[in-house]
């Protein structure tokens, strides 16, 4: 980690860059939250270990306006979001100074309080690039232990890869975390009945709270004004008149970022009420995979994105129909 | 808010035999913005017309709905109503309460609820209505024609002769399509080539008209008027200002083993040719795929030999950027692939051949130099079946569905030939039913049969199977004697089902021009727009739009140059102002707008903008309302909702939904 601090520092000195762009030190060990740092006092903040989970991409957005280069640091997955943001023109590239840092798994204190973990003083064990296997955590009621793996994010065990799409350079070493099948979730649900799907939605949407969490932190969501927001459109109006106000919220949201989103797992990091929203989006990666082939959004920024794009080789729309 | 009133038609019976009319009235007079409502039985008429226009001045209407039919039939009536009444022609909305409403129901009590619903969404969408202003865009005096056959040919004549400069782009080296291939005409018999040489000729000729042959159409943007269309002109390797056609490389190319595409590969031809011997240009090509001098750098045999210093191996393919006013799509057919109908015998022997094979067997500078021999062993055929309906009227999936048309008629023509030039050899025909629709045909059947006692079997043949001794047993069945019937034949003719020509596919979708299942192009309306696309400026010669005869072929390609005239001798249109517009406080500049624009209308630019006090510059999608044809494809795809189409916005979209599904 000092290594990453170092360089910030070299780069601010050298003039490379304005400012730099990463994480630091929360309330708590486990809260790092995203921050901008403009000089070398600010830097003595900055953390990198196992909880910054924190996709710092859509910062970007805002930093781009302004003056002079800022250091970013972007883990291999959180690339994917930048490259998806630069081609759609929302981050400008030559604004940014990209270190692609390296990653051995992000775990979340969600999963540790999942686990029946409470009263947590202090967690001991995530740092970086020399994780523990097991966390050590003082909580009120005595010492407690998680292996590393069960306090993971999501999307951790799905992990995109080790190499980041893009950058200036790259710190770190990356571990390979992948422990389970991406699709196998949303095989579930396929394979239920429409009753069961409905059901199963209604009861993990239903805990929503509309606090806006998984649209603010969604790179894919970067409009400059969400038709939620907008009084030019009756989406909001229509929502809000409808019993199930936060189904349509969802459903518009994920029809909204389809082919767009990278699937970098921040609407599920972030969800207070632990809400498994990156289904919805996956669900569609699925089928865009199963109709046009494979297709990573934010891997390649001259490819052409599958649902804007059109070639011979496309599926015939009846063969949608009949696969219902 | 608006000053609606509503209309509804009875359209005679059409309509309200099962719409009660007057209870669509009653039902829609306590809509929001509705302060007029009354029917009356033929609103297209004049007097409805001057019911609409008495409503409109006494009621001070802003708006009027009109439920009717489709507006494809009556939305220019009405709109031209309505501006002579003084209101914005764009404040009329059709409520369709036939095609979509009663003449698919049966029950009045459906209808009606049906057309209330219908006459609902329309003044939901009024109530969102604003006037607009058409604007215009220029027209280039120029068409296209793509094909070079006789349907090409004739489009591209009558066009020249009224005046315009016409290109045609063949993609074969030679322009003459399939008429060049055939031997005689029905029914009359003359000689195919005597009679489409001279229009190739005069095609050549004539000062308005340009040639590209052994060129394809590459890209297409623009709309009606102003086409603007990329053509690659494929290197021919031959420079066609030197050469003099004197045909002596053809003659000296050592590799022949090529089979013709003329004569459908029953024989060969040299690397370097022309098609056939009054090809237009008669200019020579080089086929690389088989000449010597491409496949292994040595030979360079033409190059030496031409007195022209024609030959040209370096020669690149060039891309030709012209602008059109028109486009007439003339790509013909081919015949089908038989790979499915391996009970004929197709692939195993070579004395089955297809009608198109005949042609060429038949024509004298064909293969056989017109001697009616089997390509086996070159005897002469004592005995031969024709097999009708090979791939066509097919209901099992492996063919067409449709008729070819022109089987019937070429068969009772090679039938009569060959009786008459060979009066020892049989003919048998197997046939579902003989069409001869069509002046003098039936006549000119009646003499295959009558005259030339052809032998016309109605019945189909189950196999064909190729014997030891080199002859063909065939297996069928006579419906009329109730009887199976084995024969030998020395050769088998099958009347193969005709298709549109494949290239088609890629040419509709550069044009936006829509294909039926069959790839045949749609045309605009059945009966009454049978040569134009619903594609603005695009018209249909030949069978590109269905199986056709010659002289059908000719007619249709003269109704094309007719409309392609027609809009080239305007000088202004009137554009769609219904055409996509961005917010540019709502854009994020994210190009997915640009991306999916099927006709380039949408660029990008950096403009300063005062958002709510937020001054910065910004990327933003702007529209170029003269290319945008309003298809809404950038409305959809637009995530901020920034996109929004004059005349059919979202907001108006949704309450049209929200109108049916309260």
């Amino acid at each position: 980690m000092q290594e990453l601090v170092n360089r910030a520092k070299a780069l601010l000195a050298d003039g490379t860059v304005a400012r730099v762009l990463g994480w630091k030190a929360g309330e708590f060990a486990y809260d790092p939250e995203p921050a901008f740092f403009e000089t070398e006092e600010d830097l003595k903040d900055f953390v990198y270990d196992g909880f910054c989970g924190a996709n710092l991409s859509k910062y970007m957005i805002e930093a781009s306006k302004l003056e002079g280069k800022t250091l970013v640091f972007l883990k291999p997955c959180d690339s994917y979001s930048f490259n998806q943001l630069t081609k759609e023109h929302r981050v400008d590239r030559e604004k940014a100074y990209i270190i692609g840092v390296g990653c051995k798994g992000k775990v979340d204190v969600k999963h540790i309080k999942e686990a029946g973990i409470k009263g947590i003083e202090s967690i001991v064990g995530a740092d970086y690039p020399n994780p523990a296997e097991t966390l050590e955590i003082k909580t009120l009621y005595g010492d407690k232990t998680i292996s590393y793996k069960d306090a993971m994010l999501e999307r951790c065990h799905v992990c995109k890869g080790k190499d980041h799409v893009v950058f200036d350079e790259q710190i770190g070493e990356s571990a390979d975390t992948v422990d389970a099948e991406r699709f196998a979730e949303v095989e579930k649900i396929e394979a239920m009945s429409p009753e069961e799907k409905f059901a199963f939605f209604r009861a993990e949407l239903s805990k929503c709270i509309r606090c806006n969490a998984c649209r603010n932190v969604c790179p894919a969501c970067s409009c400059r004004k969400c038709v939620f927001d907008s009084t030019k459109f009756d989406s909001a109006q229509k929502a809000n008149t409808t019993s199930f106000e936060e189904k349509m919220f969802h459903i518009i949201r994920a029809f909204h970022v389809a082919g767009r989103c990278t699937d970098c797992g921040e609407c599920s990091r972030v969800c207070p009420q632990g809400i498994p929203l990156h289904l919805f989006n996956r669900k569609f990666i699925k089928d865009i995979n199963t109709f046009y082939g494979d297709y990573q959004a934010g891997e390649d920024i001259e490819a052409q994105a599958p649902l804007t794009d059109f070639t011979f080789e496309d599926r015939e729309p009846g063969q949608f129909a009949e696969r219902g | 808010m608006q000053r609606i009133g509503v209309f509804v038609c009875h359209c005679g019976s059409n309509i309200a035999g099962t719409v009660d009319v007057k209870r669509v009235v009653e039902a829609i007079r306590t809509e929001p913005g509705v302060i007029h409502a009354e029917d009356y039985p033929y609103m297209c008429s004049e007097a409805g017309q001057q019911l609409i226009a008495k409503a409109i001045e006494e009621h001070k209407l802003t708006g009027i709905v009109v439920c009717s039919c489709s507006p494809r039939m009556h939305e220019a009536t009405f709109r031209k109503a309505a501006a002579n009444a003084g209101i914005n022609s764009f404040m009329v909305e059709i409520a369709n309460i036939r095609e979509h409403c009663s003449w698919i129901h049966k029950d009045v009590e459906e209808g009606t609820e049906k057309a209330v619903i219908l006459a609902r969404a329309a003044i939901a969408k009024l109530n969102l209505d604003t006037p607009l202003q058409p604007g215009e865009s220029r027209v280039v005096k120029r068409a296209l024609v793509i094909g070079g056959g006789i349907a090409g040919i004739q489009s591209a004549l009558d066009i020249a002769d009224a005046g315009y400069e016409v290109d045609i782009v063949e993609k074969t080296p030679s322009i003459g399509g399939r008429m060049s291939q055939l031997d005689k005409t029905f029914p009359t018999l003359d000689c195919s080539a005597c009679i489409l040489t001279p229009k190739m000729v005069e095609a050549a000729a004539h000062e308005k008209i340009n040639i590209y042959t052994y060129s394809e159409v590459e890209k297409v943007s623009g709309f009606v008027g102003d086409f603007k269309v990329d053509i690659r002109k494929k290197a021919r390797y031959v420079d066609s200002t030197k050469c003099t056609g004197c045909g002596l490389c053809q003659e000296k190319c050592p590799s022949k083993k090529a089979p013709s595409e003329f004569n459908r590969g029953l024989n060969t031809r040299s690397a370097i040719y022309t098609p056939f011997a009054q090809a237009i240009p008669n200019v020579p090509v080089i086929d690389t795929e088989n000449c010597l001098k491409f496949k292994t750098g040595k030979c360079g045999i033409c190059q030496k030999i031409c007195a022209a210093g024609a030959v040209d191996y370096e020669q690149q393919d060039e891309i030709i950027t012209r602008e059109y006013g028109a486009i007439v799509v003339a790509t013909g057919f081919d015949t089908i692939k038989l790979d499915k109908y391996d009970e004929y015998a197709y692939s195993q022997s070579k004395d089955v051949v297809t009608s198109l094979e005949l042609e060429r067997i038949m024509n004298a500078a064909g293969p056989t130099k017109g001697h009616l021999e089997r390509l086996s062993d070159g005897k002469a055929p004592k005995n031969i079946v024709f097999i009708q309906c090979v791939g066509s009227r097919c209901s099992d999936g492996r063919g067409k569905s449709y008729c070819s048309k022109i089987c019937c008629m070429y068969t009772a023509k090679h039938a009569m030939l060959i009786r008459d030039k060979y009066p020892d050899t049989n003919v048998t025909v197997f046939y579902i039913d003989v069409r001869t629709p069509g002046k003098n045909f039936d006549e000119f059947y009646r003499r295959a049969v009558e005259d030339y006692h052809v032998n016309y079997v109605k019945g189909q043949v189950g196999k064909v199977m190729p014997q030891p001794d080199g002859s063909l047993l065939v297996q069928g069945v006579d419906l009329i004697d109730n009887k199976q019937i084995k024969m030998n034949a020395d050769m088998v003719v099958l009347a193969t089902a005709i298709e549109p020509d494949p290239s088609v596919r890629n040419i509709a979708t550069m044009l936006t021009a829509s294909i039926d299942t069959n790839n045949f192009l749609t045309e605009s309306h059945a009966k009454l727009r049978p040569v134009e696309s619903p594609t603005a400026g695009v018209f249909l010669s030949g069978v590109c739009q269905g199986p056709k005869d010659i002289p059908e072929t000719v007619a249709q390609a003269g109704a094309a140059a007719v409309k392609a005239i027609g809009l080239l001798a305007k000088d202004k249109l009137t554009t769609n102002p219904c055409t996509a517009q961005a917010d540019i406080l709502l854009c994020n500049g994210c190009s997915t707008c640009a991306n999916v624009c099927p006709y380039g209308a949408i660029s990008y630019e950096n403009i300063q903008i005062n958002d709510h006090g937020i001054r910065e510059e910004r990327r933003v999608a702007v529209v170029n309302n003269a290319l945008c044809q309003g298809c809404g494809a950038c409305t959809v795809a637009c995530p901020s909702g920034a996109m929004d189409l004059q005349g059919f916005s979202n907001r108006q979209i949704l309450a049209e939904v929200d109108a049916i599904c309260r």
